[in-house]
């Protein structure tokens, strides 16, 4: 029920977008969105709604951090 | 999928469980920590995180799922709505298996009422506009992370002229039940993996009440296996620390602030009120009901439903199971009476339920 998947945008009309992951395609509505979406975005879509924009470089910081706190080597 | 497999990566979550283990080297006393969303249940099951975690390092499953929460009365005012055979009850499809006291929407429709699964809200205000003679009552469930969308229903009916479109609200709001449970001597919590969907709403501010007041270490955490890892190994930082803050470490997708649009419309459409949880009971201002200017679309006040002597199975534990008090397998039901295809409770409906994510998962 809470469901959220991260999904990318590949059109938008008005505030309908269509978005994809693993190739399946849903339409959603991204009226709750406050900011700019745009195609080539990812977000999180839940019961047909946008809920949250997806922000890459956040994405890619995360990981960064988890690889360099987890190194193998440190591992006693 | 980017945002996906790299987070679902096993050296990287084995490395992390190494480090945990470390970590938890240091603690003085066993540490419970509890995750308050479905899909972290879900997640935790599947990817088998408490396999990886040390004895020490404990996680309990809390009052995740909405519609485990959601009480029986609930959906015999569901049913009341469905018997009428002027209307058109349209639901998500988790609420179809819920016990009721009598019966489930499911048994219902098998037995004519016209009860419609849709994937959005707005599926039901289009419901709707293409039956004017009918009334589609729309069954409202769900946390901060569903509320706005359904808001955004109501306002679009409004938009539309709609008067055939109402909705059963029985929105819940989150950081009310985990203040009453950090309180809860029994369980003994040192930490919270905050949900991460909820949070995209509300934001990492919304738990800095709760962290302060309790001295509560809080991170809202992603729910990929190297998320709940991450979430885990923060807290734990701050437990062996002696520090209780909030911490993001699911900031691909939530901010401090949270979505200020879903915030507003939210408000427009709603307003706190208290509400009765399965498990917890009435807890003040954790609960949404559509404010008065808006009543035309309460089925509440719509329709005059009330509902006498509503009866929870006695022998389910799903109150237990919420409050993170008894796990899954020590219900006597469990895998024996109680299963997916025939649930004596709404853990084991919902695909985010404990009973049902340890049945289908196992320990
Ligand atoms: S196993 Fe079934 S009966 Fe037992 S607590 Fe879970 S849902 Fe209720």
């Amino acid at each position: 029920m809470c469901l959220g998947v991260p999904m990318k945008i590949i059109s938008r009309e008005e505030d309908t977008i269509v978005a994809e992951v693993d190739g399946v395609k849903k339409e959603a509505s991204v009226m709750l969105l406050g900011e700019d979406v745009a195609v080539g975005d990812y977000v999180i879509v839940h019961a047909g709604f946008a809920i949250s924009k997806l922000d890459e470089e956040y994405a890619e910081e995360t990981l960064r951090l988890m690889k360099e706190i987890f190194k193998p080597e440190d591992m006693a | 999928m980017k945002f996906q497999d790299e987070f679902r990566d096993k050296r990287l979550v084995q490395n992390m469980a190494a480090n945990i283990r470390r970590m938890s080297e240091r603690l003085k006393a066993p540490v419970n920590f509890m995750e308050v969303c479905g899909t972290h249940t879900m997640s935790i099951y599947q990817y088998g995180i408490r396999s990886l975690l040390p004895d020490n390092v404990r996680l309990v499953s809390g009052p995740g799922c909405p519609v485990c929460v959601t009480p029986v009365g609930y959906l015999d005012k569901a049913l009341l709505c469905a018997a009428d055979p002027r209307n058109i009850v349209a639901t998500f499809g988790d609420m179809l298996r819920v016990p009721g006291s009598r019966s489930s929407l499911m048994e219902a429709r098998a037995k004519g009422a016209d009860i419609r699964i849709v994937y959005s809200a707005l599926d039901a205000v289009a419901l709707a506009k293409n039956n004017p003679e009918r009334r589609v009552i729309f069954l409202g469930v769900g946390f901060e992370t569903t509320a706005p969308t359904i808001a955004a229903s109501i306002l679009e009916a409004a938009r539309q002229n709609l008067d055939n479109y109402c909705v059963l609200a029985a929105h819940k709001t989150m950081p009310v039940p985990m203040e009453i449970l950090t309180a809860d001597p029994d369980l003994n919590l040192r930490g919270y993996l905050c949900p991460a969907h909820v949070s995209t709403v509300i934001g990492g501010n919304a738990y800095k009440p709760l962290s302060e007041k309790y001295r509560i270490p809080c991170v809202v955490t992603g729910f990929e296996p190297a998320d709940v890892m991450q979430g885990i190994e923060m807290l734990l930082a701050q437990v062996l620390a002696g520090e209780s803050r909030v911490e993001i470490q699911y900031s691909r997708a939530v901010s401090w602030e949270g979505n200020p649009k879903a915030q507003r419309i939210l408000e427009l459409v709603f307003e706190p009120c208290d509400a009765v949880w399965r498990g917890l009971g009435t807890l003040p201002g954790s609960g949404l009901a559509i404010r008065s200017e808006l009543a035309a679309f309460d089925a509440e006040k719509v329709l005059s439903i009330a509902v006498a002597d509503e009866q929870e199975n006695p022998a389910c534990r799903c109150g237990e199971v919420l409050k993170g008090k008894l796990a899954p397998f020590d219900c006597p039901l469990f895998d024996t009476v109680c299963t997916p295809e025939a649930p004596v409770g709404a853990c084991m409906v919902s695909s985010e339920g404990t009973c049902a994510a340890a049945y289908k998962y196992g320990r």
